[in-house]
C-alpha cells in the first residue's frame, strides 16, 4: 500500500526540480514554460493525492481547473516566446538583459 | 442539489461584463480602422453600466452564492465600483496614448476587460478555486497586454519576465492551497476557517501551506524580495499598460489578501503576521532607497508602489478591522494617485517621444500650469504631505498599526517614508524650478485634460474631506 506521504513526497522532489530548472537553466526560454508546467503538475498529484485520502472529491474538480487554466498560460506564454523571438531573433534566457537597474 | 435562479443576482455585475466583453470582441472584428471609437465607447459604457448594477444589488447584508464560492459583500460591492471607476479613468489616459502612438486597437479594451473580470471575481470570492480562477483571469490578460506593442524588444522582455514569475507566484500559491485543503479538507473560506479554529493552530502541514500562500501573495502585490517583475514591467511595458498594472489591480490584491488570510485563515494570524512584517518592513525600504537612484519616471513610480505595497501590508498584518479599513483606504488611494501619476506622463508625450526620462519634467511648470500643479498634487499625496489624501492614508494605517502595539514598526515605517519624501520632491523641483529643455507646446484631447484635472484635484479634495471615503471602507468591515 502506498501512504499519503510517498505521495506528497513525490509532488515535493517535482516541484523542487521544476523551481530549480527555472532559476539554474540559463539556455532557453522553452525550458522554463516546460518547468512552469512541471510545477502545476506537482501540485496536481497532491490535490488527488489528498483527494483520495480524504475521500473527498473537490480536490479532484480542483485538478480540472488547474489543467484548463495550465493550458491557457501555455498557450499565452508560447505568444510571448513568438514575439521575443521576432524581436530578438533569439530565445536565450541570458539575452533577456536590457531592463535592468 | 437544486438550482434557485435567485442566487444569479448577486452575480449580475459579472455576468453583465462577461456578456459585454464577448458582444464587443465580436463587435470589433467587424469594425473599420476608422470606426474603432466604437469599441472604446462600448467598453466606457459597459463600465458604467456594471458600476450602476453592482450599486444596485449592494446592500448591507453578506451574500454566499454556487456552494459557497462566492461572496457578495459590502467589502466586495466597494471595491468593485473603485475597480471599474479607476478603469474607466485608465481607459480615457489610454485611448490619448494610443491615439498618439497610432496604436488604437480594439484588443486593449478587450484584454482590460477581461483583466477587470478577474478582479471582480477575486474580490468577490468565497473559495480558493474561485479565487484562483479569478486571479488567473487577471494574470493572464496583464500578460498579453504587456506584449501589446509587438514590434518593441522591450515590451516583448517585460512580457516574458512577468509571464515566468507570475506563473511561478501562481504555482507557489497553488502548492500552498494543496497544502491547505490537506489539512482541513475543504476549499471553501469559511469553512477553512471553522476546521482551522477547530484543529488548533500548531498543525505544521497548515503552516507549510501559509508559507507558500504568502510567497504567492507577495509575488502578485509585488512585496520585497518578490518584487524583481516590477520595475521591469513598469519600465518595458507601453505607458497605458504599466498604468493599468499599477491602479486597479492592486486593489484586487489587496482583496486577495484579506479574503485569503483574514477570511479563510485569521486563525493563523500569529503566524502570517510575522511573515508580513518582513515582507511589509523590506518593501518600504528597498522601495524608498532604490528609487532614488532611478532617472527613469516609469522606473521609480515602480519603486515608489513596492514602498506603498508595504504600507498596504502594514495595515493588513495589525489584523484589526480597524487595520483592514486602513489598509482598504491607503489601497483606493493608491490606486487613484497611480492612475493620475501615469495619466501625466501619457498627457505629456507624443509620437516618438514617451516622456519617461525624470529630465523631460524640467521647466513643465512653464509649459503647462495647471497639469504641473495636478503632478504637484500627485506627488505630494504619494510622499503624504497634508492636506492631500496620501496623508491621511499613512496617518490610519500608522494609527492602526500603533494601536496594536507594533511602535517599532510604524517608527521604521515613518522613517523610510521621509527617505521617500526626496524623490517625489525632487520631480516638483524639476517642474518649478528648472528651465525646460524642450519646448514643443502641449496636446492633449479635451477628455483627457478634464479627466485628469477632476483626477488631479480629487486628491486635494478627498484629503479634506476624506471621512467619504472612509465610511465606505468602514462600511465594508463594519
Amino acid at each position: 500500500m502506498i501512504a499519503l506521504s510517498d505521495f506528497l513526497i513525490l509532488s515535493a522532489i517535482l516541484f523542487s526540480l521544476s523551481i530549480a530548472g527555472i532559476f539554474i537553466n540559463r539556455k532557453n526560454i522553452i525550458i522554463l514554460l516546460m518547468c512552469v508546467e512541471l510545477m502545476l503538475l506537482a501540485v496536481n498529484i497532491n490535490f488527488i493525492a489528498f483527494s483520495h485520502f480524504l475521500g473527498d472529491t473537490v480536490g479532484q474538480v480542483f485538478v480540472f481547473f488547474i489543467l484548463t487554466v495550465a493550458a491557457a498560460e501555455a498557450a499565452i506564454g508560447l505568444a510571448i516566446l513568438i514575439v521575443v523571438f521576432r524581436n530578438r531573433r533569439t530565445i536565450d534566457v541570458e539575452e533577456l538583459n536590457t531592463l535592468n537597474g | 442539489m437544486h438550482f434557485d435562479s435567485s442566487t444569479l443576482i448577486p452575480v449580475l455585475p459579472e455576468i453583465f461584463i462577461l456578456t459585454m466583453v464577448c458582444l464587443i470582441m465580436i463587435i470589433d472584428l467587424f469594425l473599420d480602422e476608422s470606426q474603432r471609437q466604437t469599441t472604446y465607447l462600448l467598453t466606457q459604457i459597459s463600465l458604467a453600466v456594471t458600476i450602476f448594477i453592482t450599486l444596485l444589488v449592494s446592500s448591507p447584508e453578506t451574500q454566499v452564492v454556487f456552494d459557497g464560492s462566492y461572496i457578495r459583500d459590502p467589502m466586495s460591492d466597494g471595491l468593485k465600483v473603485f475597480i471599474c471607476i479607476i478603469s474607466m479613468v485608465a481607459f480615457v489616459y489610454s485611448k490619448e496614448y494610443l491615439l498618439k502612438h497610432d496604436q488604437f486597437r480594439g484588443d486593449f479594451f478587450v484584454l482590460g476587460l477581461f483583466a477587470i473580470l478577474g478582479m471582480m471575481v477575486m474580490v468577490s470570492s468565497a473559495s480558493f478555486l474561485s479565487i484562483y480562477l479569478g486571479l488567473e483571469l487577471l494574470s493572464l490578460s496583464l500578460y498579453a497586454m504587456v506584449a501589446f506593442d509587438r514590434d518593441s524588444k522591450t515590451g516583448s522582455e517585460a512580457a516574458m519576465k512577468y509571464f515566468m514569475l507570475g506563473a511561478i507566484a501562481s504555482g507557489m500559491l497553488l502548492y500552498g492551497i494543496s497544502m491547505i485543503y490537506g489539512a482541513t479538507g475543504h476549499i471553501g473560506f469559511s469553512e477553512v476557517a471553522s476546521a482551522v479554529a477547530t484543529s488548533g493552530t500548531d498543525n505544521t502541514v497548515l503552516v507549510f501551506g501559509l508559507v507558500f500562500l504568502v510567497i504567492g501573495l507577495a509575488f502578485k502585490l509585488g512585496a520585497v524580495p518578490f518584487h524583481m517583475w516590477m520595475p521591469d514591467v513598469y519600465h518595458g511595458a507601453p505607458t497605458p499598460v504599466a498604468m493599468f498594472i499599477g491602479s486597479a489591480p492592486k486593489l484586487a490584491a489587496f482583496a486577495l489578501a484579506i479574503r485569503m488570510l483574514v477570511d479563510g485563515l485569521e486563525g493563523l494570524h500569529a503566524d502570517w503576521q510575522g511573515m508580513l512584517i518582513i515582507l511589509a518592513v523590506l518593501s518600504m525600504a528597498l522601495g524608498n532607497v532604490v528609487a532614488i537612484a532611478q532617472t527613469n519616471i516609469k522606473r521609480m513610480l515602480a519603486y515608489s508602489t513596492i514602498s506603498h505595497v508595504g504600507f498596504i501590508m502594514l495595515g493588513i498584518l495589525a489584523g484589526t478591522n480597524e487595520g483592514y479599513i486602513s489598509s482598504m483606504f491607503y489601497a483606493i488611494t493608491y490606486g487613484i494617485m497611480a492612475v493620475c501619476s501615469f495619466g501625466i506622463i501619457i498627457a505629456f508625450s507624443r509620437k516618438g517621444f514617451e516622456a519617461d526620462q525624470l529630465d523631460d519634467y524640467k521647466g513643465l511648470h512653464e509649459r503647462s500650469p495647471w497639469f504641473a500643479l495636478m503632478m504637484l498634487f500627485v506627488m505630494f499625496s504619494m510622499a503624504g504631505v497634508p492636506p492631500t489624501v496620501g496623508f491621511f492614508a499613512k496617518l490610519f494605517v500608522l494609527d492602526a498599526v500603533i494601536s496594536v502595539g507594533l511602535t517599532n514598526i510604524a517608527l521604521i515605517a515613518v522613517f523610510f517614508s521621509i527617505i521617500g519624501v526626496f524623490y517625489y520632491i525632487r520631480i516638483i523641483k524639476l517642474m518649478y524650478f528648472d528651465k525646460p529643455v524642450d519646448d514643443t507646446p502641449f496636446e492633449a484631447s479635451i477628455d483627457t485634460k478634464v479627466v485628469l484635472s477632476v483626477n488631479g484635484t480629487s486628491l486635494l479634495i478627498l484629503g479634506l474631506f476624506p471621512a467619504s471615503l472612509l465610511s465606505i471602507c468602514t462600511a465594508a468591515f463594519g
